[in-house]
């Protein structure tokens, strides 16, 4: 396919990391040495056949690679529509998509002789990868978690521990992922010359959105190959939640080229766009600058950040990486927004059909991805991406459903 | 508008101060900028406060989020400074995040804010990679982009910088966020020189200043000191001792700029 301007779009970013006008390295002067070496330490791993096959076997070995794409017969079935697959990342170690970036920033830290990992955490998900790696490779580990999140995710914080991390809360603004990962800059810069910022999503300064992206797109490698060996052809959509947006660029890009394959990206709603209490920044937001990136915000009329609002920790955020902008922009890809109350049905749904207690954050995708299913002829293939396990959502569910554990 | 080029006189070095505009009040933002100035100061920085400051300690962090309580906006920032340039009688600057002056749009804010008497410009988080809209912008209204250089910049980057501040260059003097520090980085005199032997540009070092000695020790090396963290600080204990923090920021001040002129300058 042929984008905008002219270039092919998977080619995306250009040499300053720019997609179109989003992108880029908004960031303080000290790290601008750090992006370049990491940019040049990733360019040079790329190229490196060694590097590939230690991340390949990690991938294999460890975290379980490939995951299943599985057939969802009963959910096809209730929905009365196209037959829906699920892109089984519940299934990779650490019981989300997470493992696949930490692993290879992890491998891509430790190449370039950075001992210490700093990572920020919303769902806790980004955390215990990290934590995990952390643990795989022998480096030390610090994540930043927002106060609220610790709150919302003790499960994952007793994960991290478990697993050597030290978890600092962050007491600052909202509380959330946005102000962790303001924390984990700060730290970054303060410890820049034996640190890697091991962020876990396609946003920040580049080359993160693309490094994060890369790594990701073994989901929509996978996804690919296994729909064209299980079926034949290709599936019609493909739908995925989007917070900052990993595990959705993961299953997109790998088909961008392919243009009869609609993408479909789904925010969290939150108490409903229209009350202001969401984190769909893609369907309400405005293009602004956060973490070091021109990136979709939401903000208000001054420009200062607002805060967020998701049932999902995982999605609450007020930005959303520069690729989804850009991507958002030309048509390429569809942003929609689920609310908490229909996340929750997603939830349920795919609880009672198939036997799988998704991850709050994928529940968004799980609704969506049913709901078009219902809409559409039983020829239709979708598949949704199930980005993680419910497990840690113990808590906020029973809480939902009046339930004390 | 005073152009921030009238800071830097010969014989003396450039005391520079940061406050964030509407902390701990409008009213206090409005007498301190006159008050720093008659006790030394030749420059003052005006901070815009944003609510994700990730270059700064939980100084300034503090001092922007309460500010933000009190309903401080960009505008509300543009119409401090045209209350306090005419009688400030030293140059004005702002430092904020680049979000918020994206969102006001660079031209209308540089045009604003050259109409407000602000002579310069500094956005942490704006490398000059990215800063040609708002380089453009600023040049238009005769205002100073003022950019950052830190210990950790390779040559390459410090010849790029040199290439592309107006107004002076702001050297942070250590890998670290804003805040006060017990100890200046070892290698400030070093970093200092490898600035200089490249821009020609008068070069101010902030990020840790916090004492006279501290000062002294960066006079003696740069062509100005900036001071920001260890204000705020003086600023709010007085506030909660009940004392007049005007008066006490000024002592301060006149603190810094005794000892910053105990150091012999080359004629």
């Amino acid at each position: 396919m042929r984008s905008v301007s002219g270039s092919i779009l998977s080619a995306l970013p250009d040499q300053r990391g720019h997609f179109g006008p989003y992108g880029g390295k908004f960031v303080p002067e000290t790290l601008m040495p750090a992006l370049a070496e990491l940019e040049a330490a990733y360019t040079d791993a790329q190229g490196d056949a060694a590097f590939q096959r230690e991340l390949g076997a990690l991938l294999a070995d460890y975290a379980g690679r490939p995951t299943a794409l599985y057939y969802a017969s009963r959910l096809s079935e209730r929905m009365g529509g196209a037959q829906i697959y699920l892109k089984r990342e519940d299934l990779a170690h650490t019981g989300a998509h997470k493992i696949n970036n930490a692993l290879g920033q992890g491998l891509l830290a430790a190449r370039m002789g950075k001992r210490r990992i700093i990572a920020e955490t919303g769902a806790g998900q980004h955390g215990v990868a990290t934590a995990t790696v952390c643990a795989k490779l022998g480096l030390d580990c610090v994540v930043d978690m927002g106060e609220e999140d610790i709150r919302r995710q003790s499960l994952n914080v007793f994960r991290m521990k478990l697993l050597g991390a030290e978890v600092r809360p962050v007491t600052s603004g909202s509380r959330t992922l946005k102000d962790a990962i303001n924390e984990a800059i700060r730290d970054w810069v303060t410890n820049v010359g034996d640190t890697h910022y091991l962020i876990g999503s396609v946003v920040g300064p580049h080359p993160y959105p693309l490094i994060v992206r890369d790594f990701q797109s073994v989901i929509g490698r996978e996804a690919r190959e296994q729909m064209l060996r299980m079926i034949g052809r290709l599936p019609d959509y493909v739908v995925a939640c989007v917070g900052g947006g990993s595990n959705s660029i993961g299953i997109f890009y790998p088909f961008l080229e392919d243009q009869s394959v609609h993408l479909v990206g789904v925010e969290a709603g939150g108490r409903g766009v229209a009350t202001g209490a969401h984190a769909a920044t893609l369907v309400a937001g405005t293009p602004g600058v956060l973490h070091g990136a021109s990136m979709y915000l939401l903000q208000d009329e001054h420009g200062q950040v607002r805060e967020t609002h998701s049932i999902s920790a995982g999605l609450d955020y007020p930005g959303v990486g520069p690729e989804h902008s850009y991507l958002k922009d030309i048509g390429r890809a569809e942003y929609v927004a689920v609310d908490d109350e229909q996340a929750m049905a997603g939830f349920r749904l795919l609880c009672e059909t198939e036997g799988i207690i998704p991850a709050l954050e994928s529940a968004h995708a799980v609704y969506q991805g049913a709901q078009m299913a219902a809409a559409l002829p039983k020829d239709k293939l979708v598949v949704i991406n199930v980005s993680g396990r419910g497990d840690k959502d113990m808590g906020t569910v029973a809480e939902v459903l009046g339930v004390t554990l | 508008m005073r152009p921030v080029g009238e800071a830097f006189r010969k014989g003396r070095k450039a005391l520079v101060a940061y406050l964030t505009v509407g902390y701990p009040d409008p009213e206090a933002t409005l007498a301190l900028v006159p008050a720093l100035a008659e006790a030394g100061c030749d420059l003052v920085e005006l901070g815009i406060p944003f609510s994700d400051p990730l270059a700064d300690g939980t100084t300034i962090q503090r001092a922007s989020y309460e500010a933000l309580l009190r309903g401080i906006t960009p505008r509300r920032c543009l119409e401090i400074a045209a209350e306090v340039s005419p009688r400030a009688g030293v140059p004005l600057l702002f430092m904020g995040y680049y979000n918020p002056i994206m969102h006001y749009g660079p031209a209308a804010f540089c045009a604003d804010a050259a109409a407000a008497g602000i002579g310069g410009l500094i956005v942490p988080d704006l490398p000059p990679e990215e800063g040609e809209a708002l380089q453009t912008a600023a040049a238009a209204r005769g205002i100073s982009l003022v950019y950052l250089l830190s210990p950790t910049s390779p040559p390459e980057r410090i010849a790029t910088v040199a290439g592309q501040a107006s107004g002076f260059i702001y050297l942070v003097s250590l890998t670290g966020v804003t805040g006060a520090r017990a100890e200046l980085s070892e290698g400030l005199e070093d970093f200092v020189a490898r600035v200089r032997a490249v821009a020609s540009q008068p070069l101010c070092v902030g990020f840790g200043v916090s004492t006279p000695a501290q000062a002294a020790r960066v006079a003696a090396v740069a062509d100005g000191v900036i001071v920001g963290s260890r204000l705020l600080q003086v600023i709010e204990e007085a506030a909660t001792q009940g004392r007049d923090p005007v008066g006490v920021a000024a002592a301060f001040i006149r603190g810094l700029r005794e000892a910053m002129d105990s150091v012999p300058v080359p004629e």
